[in-house]
């Protein structure tokens, strides 16, 4: 070969094609978080102001979304169940995410009986009906947001951690990680620096369904009175006041209902939208 | 120098347990385990290109990686420069780590995907603490240059790169921190046949600039023959000859060595002989068989080879083989007679 610098092809366009999926999840959840920040200059009435004049009306250029039994806007009552219901997205996850995140990767990197004892801890955590636990949590520490989040805490973190343990067990085998032993870098550099950024993708992408589990969750407790307490507006709470008008005034319930399922697919079609951006390049 | 060997590798052996089975459980056997290395001697000189060759599944990647301490040995130990490397405090240890380094075979999996070539070298310049901060980014340059990438490859990512210039990139990573010894393992034999000479010819260019001792991991012994001063033949997870090139690829004393070197397609039809081969087929490393390794397939076994596993001994200068036939291959009219 000649001495010279060798020539090197042209830089492959990093570039790829805008994924659908995130102009889709930036519309959603750009809006979502729109509405959560500023709910008033959404909602065209007071969410708690009741009118008697416009008790359960259907829905109407007045009154899109229809009224409840006190006379609420509904639409507006929607709008302001955003902030709540957002908070319990991030609020309910971010926990877990960083510290499964963590032990996942100390797991997944020492291995031997820790990674044993960490696999029985899973399987207990797994085999035990989330929902279920979550209420018994709830129900000793009493209803509320904040011990909603511990209660989803105790338990979320395990997925997380089972995500992250089984990608870093995979990258300590390959030969990077042999050559930053071999530089002799220390145990923190290698799992935090060389391993973790190609073995967190699976828990991000994790992370944006677990919102959307979180929301769904959040109702559940805020429906069963639980969660979120009357009179704040969150979709669960504003559901379960519905409830007993299903048959003569179905817009109280449908319309929160549907707002969890919008919001939930935008956190769907994040997620595979960060799938596709945060794809390795071998 | 002869007499201090940079590198000595003493009696080493290591085992891979495999996972024990119900069957192992019920008659309280321990579980069964792969012998990669079987009390393997080896020295390596300062300033030399050793070659390892051997079949696939001799053990030649597991000593590689006891050499830079990736692994650790079950038996015997690796001096450096007459220091046990199991034994070095924290702090000489991380000397030893800079001073001697390892290039591997796959160079896809060998460089982290999430990290530009940039961030690759500056990471060890500065752990190591090579050069001060504001110099980092001429050396890296300089470094490119080394391995003969232009100085805009540092903004990229291993994607980006072909597979020979990942292997440089590999090159460049481990001068970064200025080692002593460069052990290769099988540095070329995932590249294309055209893209090897670069490689290699970089290699052997960066050793006598740089004044490196290199060790040389390679099942193609054209190639080992061609770069290497000194070679070390392994067969299952055991030396059993090493010695200067040219008298080892002229006159084997190893019947091993001999096999494998007749096994190597000869490009010149004049020179082409149909020599037989080693018979059959490599032995299950889970189970050795006693005496010398080799007696399942060596036509020259008699009894002492069932009974006794040869240990290296002299055949010449700075020649040596593992064979109870202290004869073989010796440049004799008795040679000739015995086959």
């Amino acid at each position: 070969m000649s001495a010279g610098a060798v020539q090197i092809a042209p830089p492959a366009k990093r570039r790829r094609a805008l994924p659908g999926t995130l102009v889709g999840a930036v519309i959603v959840l750009g809006a979502s978080l729109a509405m959560a920040f500023f709910p008033s200059l959404f909602a065209p009435y007071d969410p708690t102001a009741f009118d008697y004049n416009a008790i359960m009306h259907g829905p109407s250029w007045a009154h899109p979304f229809g009224t409840d039994n006190f006379g609420r806007d509904m639409l507006s009552r929607v709008i302001h169940a955003y902030r709540i219901d957002m908070q319990i997205a991030v609020f309910a996850t971010t926990g877990p995410f960083i510290f499964g995140t963590i032990v996942g990767a100390l797991v997944g990197y020492v291995g031997g009986w820790v990674e044993a004892v960490f696999g029985r801890v899973v399987d207990a955590v797994i085999t035990f009906p989330f929902l279920v636990l979550v209420i018994a949590i709830v129900s000793v520490l009493g209803p509320g947001l904040r011990n909603m989040y511990i209660a989803v805490g105790v338990v979320d973190w395990v997925f997380y951690a089972r995500l992250v343990s089984a990608e870093v067990k995979i990258q300590r085998r390959l030969d990077y990680a042999d050559a930053a032993r071999g530089m002799g870098y220390g145990h923190m550099r290698i799992i935090f620096r060389h391993l973790l950024p190609n073995a967190i993708t699976p828990a991000v992408v994790y992370l944006m369904t677990d919102m959307a589990l979180a929301i769904l969750l959040g109702s559940s407790l805020g429906y069963l009175g639980l969660g979120a307490q009357p009179p704040a507006a969150e979709w669960g709470v504003l559901i379960a006041d519905g409830k007993n008008f299903m048959t003569t005034a179905w817009w109280v319930s449908v319309f929160p209902g549907i707002a969890i399922v919008i919001t939930g697919l935008g956190f769907s079609l994040a997620g595979d939208a960060l799938a596709d951006l945060l794809r390795v390049n071998r | 120098m002869r007499d201090m060997p940079l590198i000595s590798v003493e009696g080493v052996s290591k085992r891979f347990r495999l996972p024990r089975t119900a069957s192992d459980i019920l008659t309280g056997r321990p579980p069964a385990a792969v012998h990669a290395l079987n009390n393997v001697d080896l020295e390596v000189h300062r300033g030399e290109t050793l070659g390892i060759v051997g079949e696939s599944g001799c053990g030649k990647s597991t000593l590689a990686r006891c050499l830079v301490r990736l692994l650790e040995p079950d038996e015997g130990l690796v001096r450096f420069d007459g220091k046990d490397i199991g034994l070095l405090p924290q702090a000489e240890r991380r000397a030893f780590n800079r001073r001697v380094q390892m290039i591997f075979q796959d160079p896809y999996s060998s460089l982290n995907p999430r990290m530009s070539v940039r961030q690759v070298l500056s990471e060890a310049l500065s752990v190591h603490a090579m050069r001060p901060k504001a110099d980092i980014p001429a050396r890296i340059t300089e470094l490119l240059g080394l391995v003969r990438l232009p100085a805009d490859a540092a903004n990229r990512y291993p994607h980006e790169f072909s597979g020979g210039q990942r292997q440089r990139i590999g090159i460049a990573r481990a001068l970064a921190v200025e080692p002593e010894v460069l052990v290769a393992d099988e540095l070329v034999s995932a590249l294309d046949v055209s893209v090897q000479a670069q490689v290699i010819n970089l290699l052997l260019d960066l050793q006598e600039r740089l004044k490196l001792t290199v060790v040389f991991v390679a099942h193609d012994l054209r190639l080992v023959r061609h770069i290497s001063h000194r070679v070390a033949v392994m067969y299952l997870g055991k030396v059993v000859e090493t010695g200067p090139t040219e008298a080892l690829f002229a006159t084997p004393r190893h019947p091993y060595s001999k096999a494998l070197l007749d096994a190597a397609p000869e490009l010149d039809p004049a020179r082409q002989t149909r020599v037989a081969a080693a018979r059959g087929e490599l032995p299950n490393p889970l189970d050795l068989p006693t005496g010398c390794l080799f007696n399942t397939r060596c036509p020259f076994a008699f009894e002492r080879c069932f009974a006794e596993r040869p240990n290296l001994s002299n055949r010449g200068p700075a020649h040596f083989a593992a064979c109870h036939l202290t004869d073989f291959g010796k440049p004799t009219p008795a040679t000739i007679a015995a086959q």
